[in-house]
């Protein structure tokens, strides 16, 4: 009850409580609302992407407030856990597709822009943060290399399940990872994790050459 | 009515005047499609000449390779600071914009 | 008579050279560095001069209901007054008791002075080919005559403080599908996407090298790109809704990061792929 007390109090005199509050503060929370706040009156719908799209959920939420830095061990666990539970395995119980087609999806930049529609192809666009294959040397650094990913870890069903995962919800591992929640966001159809998949854990795939 | 161009023009201790135009053009290739898969029509400037004292200096035959506002430099001589340099491009519409500029 | 001349063939021909080069097989650090080249080889003739020159023109041509040029518009350091007034934006404006960047306050002019709507000021923040926007000449115009200025946007008004404070949560709220925020591929040194090298948004050497850079001439757009453009096309591609033109969001979203980019000398327009 006093928290929100604060929490109001610097939303009214917002300037003389912004930027100095710690993160996860009431101050700081009380900046971080009218921020909110500000947003949804300052994007409009276009095409495809609503105003729903600035809802966010508790993994989102919760790592906003931690910028770049990594949550403390409790809230990581937590949002660790909260993830995990939203992997799906896939429902044949096999995690591999086809690693060319997966090549397709991990070069693919296309999908969930305004400026694309429901019809425009939807992409992993790994490639954008990661090596994969060597022949790609148009490749990004925000993520680690994937290059030699199943050859350096193994092509068992346990780094299968891992992979598959990883794609799937990269939270539950990492909490607060900067990688997209490709199945738990609905962003790849479950054959389109599988090619993904694939390309990291086929033996015949460029990315284990 | 195209845009001005803007045209830079310095002589230097050598008597070599040089010459910096930048032109407002879209130089489109006639290779290009709308949104519609229509192709959109070339259009590109044709020639440029430039003069100074009544004589050409320069006379070129562009086409579509050259890329949308394009901009052009040359150095000729005989030219004194405060002369005028006249420069002219048409397009393959028949367009045509001629802008001056003093030599510094 | 004539010594030498040059086309822009040319130098369209060498910038092609250089992407194909880039494509076969090098290190991504001298790759780095052949865009690097390209970029210099374009300063020369920077098309934004164009740009520069239409909105010169229309700043100073009395137009709108009010037949009235543009010449007593205050951008902050009184009216009329220009030269470096963009290094020192966004900043608080007492006669709207709000915080203003370049864009909002070029609207506001454009209703007080031309007697425009305020629709009408914003009905056309970014230009195509087709469809040329007013804004984006008069925003290449007045910030080239900040070229050579020192950052130096305000601080000490509350009002600055919160768009500072404001700015800073909104370039790390996580959102959308893709759970993405300007810190996801911003917030750290050294990072590229591609090939395409990413400054650190978070710090002032960062801030400076992407603020002082924008508006720019992209020459594979053919059009000048303003500093809102860039930061609308983020948010497309962050899947976000689309960001509002003079949003209180963008303005700030600018504040924080102009802020962060004080003590540079302002470099645009510039040219950039």
């Amino acid at each position: 009850m006093h928290k929100t007390l604060i929490a109001a109090a610097c939303a009214a005199v917002l300037a003389g409580c912004a930027g100095t509050g710690p993160s996860g503060s009431a101050s700081d929370a009380a900046v971080r609302a009218k921020a909110v706040e500000t947003m949804k009156t300052s994007f409009k719908e276009r095409g495809i992407a609503k105003l729903d799209r600035l809802d966010q959920d508790e993994t989102q939420s919760v790592c906003s407030q931690y910028s770049t830095a990594a949550p403390p061990k409790e809230v990581a666990e937590r949002i660790e856990k909260a993830n995990m539970a939203l992997v799906k395995p896939p429902s044949d119980g096999k995690y591999l597709g086809d690693w060319k087609r997966g090549e397709q999806i991990a070069q693919r930049g296309t999908g969930f822009q305004y400026s694309d529609t429901r019809e425009t192809p939807v992409g992993g666009n790994c490639y954008a943060c990661h090596e994969l294959s060597k022949a790609e040397i148009s490749y990004g650094t925000i993520g680690p290399s994937l290059h030699n990913f199943a050859k350096i870890r193994g092509y068992g069903p346990d780094i299968q399940k891992y992979a598959w995962g990883k794609v799937y919800n990269a939270h539950a591992y990492t909490a607060c990872s900067f990688m997209p929640r490709f199945g738990a966001q609905g962003i790849l159809s479950e054959q389109q994790l599988k090619d993904v998949v694939a390309l990291l854990m086929d033996p015949e795939s460029p990315v284990n050459k | 009515m195209a845009d001005p161009m803007r045209i830079r023009a310095a002589v230097d201790a050598g008597g070599v005047t040089e010459v910096k135009v930048l032109m407002s053009h879209e130089m489109e290739t006639g290779q290009r499609r709308d949104a519609a898969g229509a192709l959109v029509p070339a259009w590109f400037i044709q020639n440029v000449t430039a003069t100074h004292a009544g004589k050409t200096v320069l006379s070129a035959q562009w086409g579509p390779a050259i890329a949308k506002n394009p901009f052009l430099s040359f150095r000729f001589k005989g030219a004194q600071k405060g002369d005028k340099v006249q420069v002219t491009w048409v397009d393959n519409r028949g367009d045509k914009r001629t802008d001056e500029a003093t030599i510094a | 008579m004539r010594i030498r001349a040059w086309y822009a063939g040319a130098i369209a021909l060498a910038a092609g050279m250089v992407a194909a080069t880039a494509a076969v097989g090098q290190d991504a650090a001298s790759t780095a560095q052949e865009i690097e080249k390209y970029r210099q080889a374009l300063q020369d003739g920077n098309p934004a001069e164009l740009w520069e020159a239409r909105g010169e023109g229309l700043w100073k041509k009395p137009a709108g209901p009010k037949n009235a040029s543009l010449e007593k518009c205050d951008l902050g350091l009184g009216p009329g007054v220009v030269k470096g007034a963009y290094a020192q934006l966004p900043r608080y404006f007492a006669d709207v008791d709000r915080v203003m960047d370049l864009e909002t306050r070029l609207a506001h002019c454009r209703v007080t002075l031309h007697g425009l709507t305020p629709a009408q000021a914003t009905a056309r923040p970014f230009g195509s080919p087709d469809n040329r926007s007013d804004n984006d000449a008069l925003v290449a115009w007045v910030t080239s005559e900040s070229k050579g200025a020192t950052m130096n946007v305000p601080s000490a008004h509350a009002k600055e403080k919160e768009a500072f404070a404001l700015g800073e949560k909104i370039f790390y709220f996580r959102g959308g599908p893709y759970d993405f925020s300007c810190a996801t591929c911003h917030a750290a040194d050294n990072t590229r996407i591609r090939l395409q090298d990413l400054p650190n948004l978070t710090k002032q050497a960062g801030a400076q090298l992407a603020y002082t850079t924008w508006p720019a001439y992209r020459v594979s757009q053919g059009e000048l790109r303003t500093f809102q453009w860039r930061l609308n096309d983020c948010f497309r591609q962050q899947r976000f809704p689309e960001l509002g033109f003079a949003s209180d969001a963008s303005i700030a979203l600018t504040a924080f990061l102009a802020r962060n980019a004080n003590g540079a000398e302002f470099k645009a327009p510039t040219i950039k792929r």
